[in-house]
């Protein structure tokens, strides 16, 4: 299942904050290499998970990390604009923005793409949910394909390198009928990415009516 | 329709704490609300609060120390998604007894925070305050929500200028589907059109409307998209 979860309540999760932190660091450390700090338990953190950051989290069965991605305002400190800034030209401070970062995808998972899109799905339905216009998100060449198939691309506004380096920065719209496409693909109804929504915000409708 | 626009009129004249406290009032006034409060805390601990309750109950919240039991402050300072009062847990004795005395000082039963992040590590919150039954209070924040979203964070950045915040950046920068309305707009294309276009409702497109016409500081539609083509922020 799908859970919203700022920092300070996942600590109420040991469990799911360990195997998230160890599977970050699988993943961005070991497999993509990226300069990420790993720290003496085996943890992936960075300066953005002290903000206390909404984590969005595909909890599997057993109570273990499947799948996650981070959330933070863009009127705070993003990574986008305190390091990415030069892709996009200009920082992007806006109230209804968010900046999406760590999207990550457990080694355990036994189907990947699967939680990919559950987490897609469930992002969809944060931003819809709470009448955000747009997530925005530095991602990689590897990335696209996935978003593509999904029929949920960003639009891209900047690159740089090439190849395997290369890096993006891209937005993502928050339409309502995305739901019902990413759901689709997810396997799982619209209602039930509508329940993990209201379980987490305690919100039956949408904040705005889009 | 122009509330906002009349609102934003007063809110850019203000210069001072005082100016903007009394802005605060007549928002209040304006949406027929019981209370309106605007907290902020920066990243050394300062704080800034201009808000409707009554000294004496600002005095004894200050005094108890009621920020530590508070939901409403304990539920929203760590978060950043906009917050019913009704979904925070109150089924503490200490916030029950809380939640009487506040009432007896003249709170109503409904509420709604904003809570804002703001640059350096600077914190705000916006709470409006009412006394109604929930079907009512479900209708106002359905149909202000967005206006209040869009407020609060024009509150913060008032705030911050007045206190001379030298993290802010000189103007704000329209949004991607801003940009899209306003650039639709000036090629004179009807919001039904647009709407189309955009694939988003109305309702939608006059929320981008408002906060491009906000951030613009235009008194009206035609001002905000003749502004964003001599600032070079849409090409037609």
């Amino acid at each position: 299942m799908i859970r919203y979860l700022y920092a300070d309540q996942l600590l109420a999760f040991p469990k799911l904050r360990e195997s998230m932190l160890k599977d970050r660091a699988v993943q961005f450390h070991q497999r993509l290499k990226w300069e990420v700090t790993i720290d003496a338990n085996g943890y992936e953190q960075d300066q953005y998970d002290l903000l206390n950051p909404l984590y969005v989290i595909w909890e599997t069965a057993a109570g273990l990390h499947g799948g996650s991605m981070r959330f933070l305002p863009t009127a705070g400190a993003t990574m986008l604009n305190d390091f990415f800034s030069h892709l996009n030209g200009q920082p992007v401070s806006d109230d209804r923005i968010w900046e999406t970062t760590r999207f990550c995808i457990s080694p355990n998972a036994p189907d990947g793409s699967r939680v990919a899109a559950l987490l897609m799905l469930a992002g969809a339905q944060l931003g819809v949910g709470l009448g955000l216009s747009h997530a925005v998100g530095v991602f990689d060449a590897r990335m696209i394909r996935i978003y593509r198939q999904l029929g949920w691309p960003p639009e891209v506004l900047g690159t740089e390198g090439k190849g395997r380096e290369e890096i993006s920065a891209g937005l993502w719209e928050f339409r309502p009928e995305l739901l019902a496409q990413l759901a689709t693909k997810a396997g799982v109804s619209k209602d039930v990415a509508a329940h993990w929504f209201a379980r987490a915000f305690g919100l039956e409708r949408t904040m705005i009516a889009a | 329709m122009n509330r906002l626009v009349d609102m934003q009129d007063a809110l850019s004249q203000a210069t001072t704490l005082e100016e903007f406290q009394t802005f605060v009032e007549n928002l209040r006034d304006v949406y027929d609300l019981e209370h309106l409060v605007y907290h902020s805390v920066n990243s050394t601990g300062g704080q800034y609060a201009a808000l409707t309750y009554k000294p004496d109950w600002v005095e004894r919240y200050i005094e108890q120390d009621y920020a530590r039991i508070d939901p409403v402050v304990q539920g929203c300072y760590r978060q950043f998604q906009p917050i019913e009062w009704k979904t925070l847990d109150w089924s503490a004795k200490a916030s029950r007894a809380f939640l009487g005395e506040a009432g007896e000082a003249g709170l109503g039963n409904q509420g709604f925070s904003v809570p804002i992040r703001g640059p350096s590590g600077q914190f705000a919150l916006v709470s409006v305050n009412h006394k109604c039954n929930d079907e009512m209070w479900a209708s106002f924040t359905s149909e202000r929500a967005a206006d209040l979203l869009l407020i609060s964070h024009y509150l913060n950045e008032k705030a911050l200028q007045i206190e001379g915040n030298p993290h802010r950046g000189p103007t704000r920068s329209l949004s991607p589907r801003e940009k899209d309305t306003l650039t639709l707009l000036a090629t004179g294309a009807n919001r039904a059109n647009i709407a189309e276009t955009l694939k988003i409702s109305e309702s939608t497109l006059r929320v981008y409307i408002e906060s491009a016409r906000f951030k613009l500081g235009a008194a009206n539609t035609t001002h905000a998209v003749a502004m964003a083509l001599t600032h070079g922020l849409i090409v037609v």
